[in-house]
């Protein structure tokens, strides 16, 4: 088998690797919308910890998997505006819904109805994006838009100590946060 | 003699994956990243598949023709894929994970927002379907989600991640806080 894999293979792989996310979801908590929304009120940090966990490890092997020629880059382009308008929007959503995306997806599989409902209301979401696309396209995407660019190229600060500052900033943050809450 | 260590290596394997560590779940998370970008190429996501899945469920209500004429759509075309099995995926990850742990739980309405807003399904199932729109919207615009930009984009480095995460954090946190201010301070 040599990687990465294409053709029919892949659908079986896809089936493997999302029931190991949501496994992993689910174990992490973040299937419970009560943990979701004391993060966004800062009672606990278990998501925190999941995500910046996630990013540390899960970036510090990629970078050396992107070294050895193991696996490519998939960087999303920064055009500014749309960015941040997008994530205004998604926070509020998230603070009304009380879940993300994949952890909606996740937990409408153990049994929260509400999570479902979110899941029906993300498939409106996504037709109403696509129908306002060309307008999108036209008069919001190419304000700000700086291009698919990593934070060490525009830096020029290297990716190890990006994510030694990552590390660190990570620890005091949460060790903050958790001592607020005691 | 050999029954109780392998009682004890059961228990402990049950542990493991029963009671949650978030770091050893975020480092498990971390190292799904590894295998998923060197063996499938595409790095975790959700909503770039549940778009392609939407305009699938679209074409009975909008005409199969305006999906397939969509400009949108047109990039990453509805169908079976990699990444809409990767949907499927999470939904039957996250019920085998509850069932085994014996956490399938019916919830329609969460014990907080019941505390703030009141026993009412509707009402919670309307704010939800709102939410997710609102959601799904925002994380087209921006080109990804919590996954996709929180994510895979943030450990990639890409500025545009790390501008999405903190500013949809910040507008969660402070929107969450006000939403919830007084429920639950009694716990």
């Amino acid at each position: 088998m040599s990687v990465p894999v294409t053709g029919p293979l892949l659908l079986p792989l896809g089936i493997v690797f999302g029931f190991a996310f949501g496994w992993l979801l689910q174990r992490a908590r973040l299937t419970d919308t009560e943990v979701i929304v004391d993060q966004l009120r800062l009672r606990d940090s278990t998501l925190f910890k999941v995500m910046l966990t996630a990013i540390i490890v899960g970036g510090v092997g990629v970078f050396i998997l992107h070294h050895g020629g193991l696996a490519a880059y998939h960087i999303k382009p920064a055009n500014l505006l749309a960015v941040a308008l997008g994530a205004v929007l998604f926070g509020l959503g998230m603070a009304l819904f009380g879940y993300c995306p994949g952890t909606a997806l996740a937990a409408s599989g153990t049994g929260s109805l509400h999570a479902l409902a979110g899941v029906f209301g993300m498939f409106a979401g996504a037709v109403a994006f696509a129908f306002s696309f060309d307008w999108i396209k036209a008069n919001l995407l190419p304000i700000g838009a700086f291009g698919a660019v990593r934070l060490p190229e525009i830096t020029g600060i290297p990716d190890p100590v990006w994510f030694a500052v990552l590390l660190l900033l990570a620890l005091i943050g949460l060790a903050m946060l958790d001592r607020r809450r005691a | 003699m050999s029954v109780s260590v392998e009682q004890a290596y059961v228990r402990a394997a049950v542990n493991l994956s029963g009671r949650a560590n978030p770091y050893v779940m975020g480092a498990a998370i971390g190292v799904l990243s590894w295998i998923v970008f060197a063996v499938a190429d595409d790095p975790l996501g959700i909503t770039t598949a549940l778009s392609a899945v939407a305009g699938f469920a679209a074409m009975p209500f909008v005409g199969a023709a305006a999906v397939w004429h969509n400009s949108y759509w047109a990039q990453d075309v509805p169908g079976l894929s990699y990444s809409s099995f990767f949907l499927a995926g999470v939904i039957g990850g996250a019920f085998a994970a509850a069932l085994f742990n014996r956490q399938i739980r019916v919830e329609a309405v969460p014990a907080t927002w019941s505390r703030r807003f009141g026993y009412s399904p509707i009402r919670r199932f309307a704010a939800a379907f709102a939410g997710g729109a609102f959601e799904m919207y925002g994380a087209r615009l921006a080109g990804g989600c919590a996954s996709g930009h929180g994510l895979s984009g943030t450990m990639q480095l890409a500025l545009s991640s790390w501008i999405f995460t903190i500013l949809m954090f910040a507008t969660a946190v402070l929107a969450g806080s006000y939403l919830f201010n007084d429920a639950g301070t009694r716990r």
